[in-house]
Parts: structure tokens; sequence; C-alpha cells
């Protein structure tokens, strides 16, 4: 009996010794899971959170301090934020965001909020990357943009003062790589969550929509007069976006291949990501290309603007009357409606912001 | 001590032990939707081109094909029914979920009638909310009823102008709102694949012929009907119809 004690009294070390692995002087960075608002959760599918990059209370503000900082731009003189501005929920006012070069982009700027449940992860207006870490690693060596080196952003931040501690404080080494500074923003990014509209509060019973943006409601839920819900969400789906591709119509002759450059088909010629209907607000210009300077502008081209092209959207209908031909009323309560899913406590969010 | 480890080990091997009785086994059943235009295999490689011809002769592509499943029902002779849980939305344009493997097991045995559900019945359509499904916009508008779509078919035709016109043959449950209180009709309809023996795990191979959609009792005009078709009390009852005839038993294999 004393014999076999010894050998559980050893095995039990060897079990108490194999946990013990861990380095104490090792950082351990804070988990910080998202804060999902509670009718996403009962509508929608969880957001993506990669397992290689969970969220941190160390990386998110490192991300946030990359995400603000103009040190990742070639000259130091452009962040991530001077093209996606908070009060602008992330987007741009201008058609096309000007490069550190002064050379403007060929895309609007997109908004940036509920990203995480982006399902299919594909990001951009034509969706050409996988994954929002990858998404980060575009903009910085984009010769239009901030027009940087990896190898020179990572150096700089290696010799910056405060980030060496930073890196190693959210992902346990000081010696700083591009993955790190991506994971960090795409961090950042996911907590930027959008969900305190009007429209969100009217779901939640916390207050009423008037009678013309109860209206405007009923057009975009109305096959036969608006139809938005088919391609932007609906009450059921707060993210007012499917994140999938359409052509809707803006050319008869596509110039610009959006998906069909990035996939190689040309059935996916023309068709660009359908942006999320919230914050509209904030986020003018609209399309791809901001050609449209006003919501007006928007609602006039579904409802009269259609352009024919071999891959319009079936769901563009009476292509040949240029649209859907809403009345002078519904036009006016759509868009009265389409402005009640801004969410003006998200623009103004301290956490947000620099 | 050696008694101790007499009990543990007849312990361990009592509690390996599983109950086979009458040779009756629980078993998997794995159900594949494959597609066609009549004879003609379809996939999402076969998409965006104009190359199928339907009953009234109109020519016509597919570009979105997506429908949902739910309530497979396995009913021997007696009248006793397994049906397994969970519900298949088949997303033939992106190739998800061309496959469904529900957890339920069902007993090996012979059984008289093997069905599921085209869309959802009643009680499933309205009486939850379903997260995935909201995920990926498939949910109906309220004013229609509210619930969840059976089916997304788009594509494009040649109109009667020679004119790429696109369609969207969206199906639900039929509603008429035009009066004062909606007006409901069931076209959530069941799918009989006739009398099956499990012996073992099993696959079911279901074939959607696409074309019957056009076809049959209703020669379906495109240049009549073609989109907004949800709020389209007559269109839905005409899908319902035409819908009878869509799915076959291809094969089971065990």
């Amino acid at each position: 009996m004393k014999t076999w004690s010894i050998h559980i009294g050893c095995i039990l070390l060897l079990i108490c010794l194999s946990c013990s692995n861990e380095n104490p002087n090792e950082y351990t960075p804070t988990p910080s899971p998202l804060q999902i608002p509670q009718f996403f959760e009962d509508n929608i599918l969880n957001p993506v959170i990669p397992n290689s990059n969970p969220q941190t209370v160390e990386g998110v503000a490192l991300g946030k301090k990359l995400f603000f900082d103009p040190i990742l731009s070639g000259d130091n003189s452009q962040s991530c934020a001077d093209c996606h501005a908070p009060e602008n929920a992330f987007s741009d006012t201008d058609k096309f965001s000007d490069g550190i070069d002064g050379l403007p982009g060929k895309r609007n700027t997109m908004p940036l909020f509920n990203l995480a449940w982006n399902y299919d992860e594909k990001f951009f207006w034509d969706g050409r990357v996988f994954s929002l870490e990858h998404q980060a690693f575009q903009p910085v060596i984009d010769p239009i943009e901030m027009h940087s080196t990896w190898e020179q952003v990572v150096q700089k931040l290696q010799q910056e003062a405060e980030y060496p501690n930073l890196f190693d404080q959210a992902f346990g080494a000081s010696k700083i790589d591009s993955t790190m500074v991506t994971k960090a923003i795409a961090q950042f990014e996911r907590t930027l969550i959008s969900s305190n509209s009007k429209f969100d509060k009217y779901l939640l019973g916390e207050t009423t929509l008037t009678p013309e943006e109860l209206n405007g409601f009923n057009v975009f839920m109305d096959e036969t007069r608006g139809d938005c819900f088919h391609c932007h969400g609906s009450d059921k789906n707060p993210l007012w976006t499917d994140n999938i591709f359409h052509n809707n119509g803006l050319d008869a002759a596509i110039t610009d291949l959006g998906l069909g450059k990035a996939t190689g088909d040309p059935a996916d010629n023309g068709k660009f990501k359908s942006p999320s209907l919230r914050n509209l607000a904030f986020t003018a210009p609209y399309m791809h290309d901001g050609r449209f300077a006003t919501l007006e502008a928007v609602i006039e081209h579904y409802s009269e603007g259609l352009q024919n092209s071999p891959t319009i959207d079936p769901l563009m209908k009476k292509v040949a009357q240029g649209g859907v031909q809403l009345s002078t009323k519904d036009k006016a309560d759509l868009k009265a409606f389409l402005l009640t899913l801004s969410d003006h406590e998200f623009i103004n969010n301290p956490d947000f912001k620099n | 001590m050696k008694n101790i480890l007499l009990i543990a080990i007849s312990s361990l091997l009592m509690a390996c032990h599983t109950d086979n009785d009458d040779n009756i086994s629980q078993v998997n059943a794995t159900f594949n939707f494959i597609h066609y235009w009549d004879d003609t295999k379809v996939t999402n490689a076969d998409f965006n081109t104009i190359q199928y011809t339907n009953a009234k002769g109109d020519e016509l592509s597919i570009e979105k094909l997506r429908y949902l499943i739910s309530k497979i029902t396995f009913q021997k002779s007696n009248g006793e029914t397994f049906v397994l849980d969970g519900y298949n939305l088949v997303d033939v344009t992106n190739g998800t979920n061309l496959s469904f493997a529900p957890t339920t097991t069902i007993p090996t045995g012979d059984y008289s009638d093997v069905s599921f559900t085209f869309g959802f019945n009643n009680e499933d359509n309205y009486n939850a909310n379903y997260q995935d499904l909201n995920s990926s916009s498939w949910s109906v508008p309220e004013m229609l009823g509210g619930g969840y779509h059976y089916m997304q078919l788009e594509g494009k035709f040649i109109d009667n102008t020679a004119t790429e016109t696109g369609y969207a043959y969206h199906a639900i449950r039929a509603v008429d709102n035009s009066g004062a209180v909606p007006v409901f009709e069931n076209t959530f309809f069941s799918v009989n694949l006739g009398a099956v023996s499990i012996t073992k795990n099993a696959t079911f191979e279901i074939r959607m012929n696409i074309a019957e959609w056009f076809k049959n009792p209703n020669t379906w005009d495109l240049n009549v009907l073609n989109n907004m078709l949800m709020p389209n009390f007559d269109a839905q009852i005409l899908m319902f119809e035409n819908g009878q005839h869509v799915f076959s038993l291809e094969s089971v294999t065990q």
C-alpha cells in the first residue's frame, strides 16, 4: 500500500509540473470579449472572432493607438483615422480620399462599424481581401494611400519609446511585426459596434417613429415599392446589409469591374458590396465611387435612374422604366426612415475617439 | 486491492456494452441535394448564362437558388414517426448546405414513407426566431405575415422584346393583404420520397428538377410573372402547385 501511495504521489507531482509551464514574468493580456448588443444576439449569428486573435484590453488599446497614429504612413502625415473619421462613422466626406502624396483613391472610403458580423469576411468594396486582419495590411503599403512599407513601419514602431512595451503587453512579444500590428488594429475595429440608432430604440420599445418614418420603413420592406430589404437587411437583421456583392444598375457600361476583378469571373463584373444603411447621415457621399452626394440622389437612382447591363442584379426591377417609380411622398418618407438608422451615440462614443 | 480492481474493470466493461435488442440499432441519415434542368445537371458553375428554356419557351439563366427544407420524417406502417431535428437552407449559389446530416438518429427498419417539408410549416415559420436565417436575409416582411422565405430562385430571361430581364421567383406562404384582414393560404408542402428499408447509415440523394417550377401543371409566363411575386397571392399558389412535381428521390445508399 505504501508503494502505491508513492506511485500516486509521483503521478500527481508530474501532473502538477506539466501544468505549470507558464513563465511567471510573462504578461498575460486581459480578455475583453465584445459587448454584443442583446438584440444582435437575439436576431443574428455571433460575430466572427478568429481564434488566433482574441479580443484583449491591451490589444484593443494598442489597436486604437495605431489607428490614430500617422506613424503608419510613409511620411508620418496620415493615420487610418484621417480617411476613416469617427465623426463620419469612420468614413470620409470626400468622394475619394487623398493619400499622403495628394493622390486621390479610386473608391469611396468605406465606413467602419459592425465589421465583426461580416460572416463571409470579404472586405473592401470588391471583396478582394479575406479577414479583417488581412484588410489592415493593404492601406499601409498602397502607393496612393499611406505609401509606406511594412519594413519601414515596423522599424519606426520598434524604435518608438512606447510601442515595444505595448506590443509586449498585447501579444507577449516586444519584437514587433506586421502581423501583430494588423491584429491589434482588427481588434480595435471589431469594437466599433453601432447599435443605438433611433430605429434600434424603436425596436426596443424605447421611442416611437413619426408616421413618415413608419411609411418609409414600409416602402423599404414592400416588394412592390422600395424592396430594399432583400439586400439591405430588415428589422430581423440589424446589420442593414447582406454583405454580399451586387450590380445595382449604376452604369450601362462597366468600367470598374469590382468583384469581377477580384474573382476573375465576368459574371461578377460591376458588383460591389451592399453597404450597411446604418449611419447614412454621416457617410455621404454614397456608392463605391461616391457619385451621389445626397440620399435624395440615391433614392432617385433606384426609382428612376437604373441602367441595364449584363450583370445587373435580378432584384433591380423595372429596369426598362428606370426603376421602381416611387411617389414623391414615398421618396421623402424613405429618406426619413433611412435617417432613423443613424447612430449619434456611435459617432460620439469617446472609446472610439483619439 | 484485487477485488477493487476486479469491480472497476467489470464496471468499465459493463459501461461499454450497448443494447442490441432484436438487432435494431440507431443510424444516421444524410440528405444530399442535387439539381437538374430536366435531364441536365445544374451546379453553380452553370449559373449566370442564359442556357435553359422553360415550358413556355422562354430562355433563361439562373443566378441564385436557395431553398429551405425542414421536418424530415420517417414514418412506419403502424403510424409511428421519427422526425429529425433541424432544417436546412440549401444554397446552390454558394455551393453550401448541399448535404444535410441531422444529428438525430433513427432506428433501422422498414419505413412506409420518408418525407420532408418544403419551407416551414406554420408552427416553425412563425413561432421561432432563427439567427442563422435572419443573418442570411431570409426573413419575410411583417406586412406579408412575417416568417421566412421558402425559396429564392433568381436569374434573367429573354423577354418578349428580346431584352434580358431579371426575374425573382420567391416562394413564401401565400398572403392576400389587399383587404382589411390578410388572408393566408398554406404553400409549404410535404415531399414524399416513398418507402425505404433502413439497415445502416443511409444517404438519400434528393433531386430538384428546376424546370418543373415553370412547367406542371401551370406553364409559367415570365413575361407576366417575373418580379414582385411575394405579395402576389395567385403567383404563390401557382408556385405551390408546380412545386408538387419538383422533387424526387434519386437514390438511397447504405
